[in-house]
């Protein structure tokens, strides 16, 4: 009499396409993160100082960006790179949709932690004769940084979240292993329960440490 | 580069696009205003006496927050089944989607809740209204009209998330941008075109929802 594997026994010699969907979750996410932050922090100083030329098409990038799912980017970009003769692979073309995702959102919340800043703090380094990129970073960018940070993290736990669309494009993170292992387990409940609980487990230590940096920077 | 571009295949199929988009559209909609009484019910329960409240509405939005949109859909679409509960695709969406935005609509509402002055309770006390009846008829209009900016926003993110059904292959924009995508390979008319319209109607909706909040905005 056949019978069949426990969920814990299934779960166990899952364990390696599961790590390494883990990982590449991981390390897809971390990526976007760093490379939109970098994005997001120059398209941010650009809306809020440049002229008006420097800003249109920063203006558009985020304008566009914010207006398309996250779905669509990713699968835009999956799609339209190789037919524009770029050739990158499903992991590029994901991390590259989250990037422009990224981007995007960090770009607003750098503007808007600038322009709520008091104008009286650039006055004041200009007159104690700071240059405008002294006043900025030592000034304007601190000042900034404190309002920036919880909705930064907050963004953070959004790529995460948003790194499960790469599952569809063919990039064999967590969500794609799992499907993977339910497709020959069938212990559907069960594995999507178990992913959904990583994927939160990311998210909530990403929340707590968010919290927690809040903490430590918040003026007495 | 020699890609010819060639709309002819995306406009042969542009009805079922439009049809698409109006599909997300009544899906945000009717998700948003289930949501709008979960998120009513959870907030007031976060601010209840009553610690069992409290503790299960906050793990509710902990929990759905910190969880990739995608891996509730495909919970609820392939392993409720397991347990007896077969929902077709389109309820199955509307109920993840409308938990999805409960969690993100209890915080705002208890935001909404907690900034509203005491002395509104005090005076409807005062003219001999029970706690319900200053529920339903003093906080929770004026705290509505409070919030209704963030209300908007989370409208357009959750059309935005429409696109997701793609992925348990309810026919929104998404789906038939792939499918036409497949079968034209057309791809970069394809997703400048849906990109588009994405951005079309968020800019659409943002417009009106700006409209309205103006319109019904407490004077002050």
């Amino acid at each position: 009499m056949y019978e069949s594997p426990s969920w814990l026994h299934e779960l166990w010699s899952a364990r390696e396409a599961l790590w390494s969907g883990f990982l590449t979750s991981v390390q897809c996410s971390i990526l976007a993160i760093l490379l939109g932050t970098l994005i997001g922090v120059v398209a941010g100083l650009v809306l809020t100082y440049g002229r008006f030329w420097a800003r249109a098409p920063f203006r558009f990038y985020v304008d566009l960006i914010r207006g398309t799912p996250v779905f669509v980017l990713v699968l835009a970009c999956f799609y339209m790179a190789p037919a524009l003769g770029w050739q990158i692979n499903a992991f590029q073309a994901g991390v590259l949709g989250l990037t422009l995702f990224c981007g995007s959102h960090v770009a607003e919340i750098v503007r808007g932690a600038l322009q709520a800043l008091p104008r009286g703090q650039m006055e004041a380094s200009k007159a104690i004769g700071l240059t405008f990129y002294q006043a900025l970073g030592y000034v304007l960018l601190p000042q900034a940084m404190r309002q920036m940070l919880p909705t930064w993290v907050n963004s953070s736990t959004e790529i995460v979240k948003a790194s499960t669309l790469l599952s569809v494009i063919g990039v064999a993170e967590l969500l794609l292993s799992t499907q993977q292992i339910i497709a020959r387990t069938f212990m559907t409940l069960e594995f999507y329960l178990f992913a959904g609980f990583l994927f939160f487990i990311i998210n909530y230590a990403i929340e707590l440490l968010g919290r927690h940096i809040e903490k430590r920077v918040a003026l007495p | 580069m020699n890609y010819q571009l060639n709309f002819a295949a995306v406009w042969r199929d542009f009805d079922t696009l439009l049809a698409g988009l109006g599909l997300g559209l009544e899906l945000a909609l009717v998700s948003i205003a289930i949501g709008c009484v979960i998120g009513l019910l959870m907030a007031f329960a976060l601010l209840s006496k009553h610690r069992a409240l409290r503790v299960s509405a906050s793990v509710y939005v902990t929990v759905i927050r910190n969880t990739p949109i995608l891996v509730l859909i495909l919970l609820i679409y392939f392993a409720l089944p397991g347990l007896g509960i077969r929902l077709d695709k389109i309820p199955s969406f509307i109920i993840t989607l409308s938990l999805y935005a409960g969690a993100y609509l209890t915080e705002v509402f208890r935001g909404g809740l907690l900034s509203i002055p005491k002395g509104l309770r005090e005076a409807g006390l005062a003219i001999g209204l029970g706690e319900w009846q200053i529920k339903a008829y003093i906080t929770v209009p004026v705290m509505l009209r409070n919030v209704l900016p963030a209300l908007s926003n989370n409208f357009i993110s959750l059309f935005k998330d429409t696109s997701l059904a793609a992925a348990i292959a309810v026919p929104e924009l998404t789906y038939y941008a792939r499918k036409i995508n497949v079968e034209s390979y057309r791809v970069i008319e394809t997703w400048l075109v849906t990109t588009a319209l994405y951005v079309a109607a968020c800019y659409l909706i943002a417009l009106l929802l700006r409209y309205l909040e103006q319109r019904l905005a407490i004077r002050r």
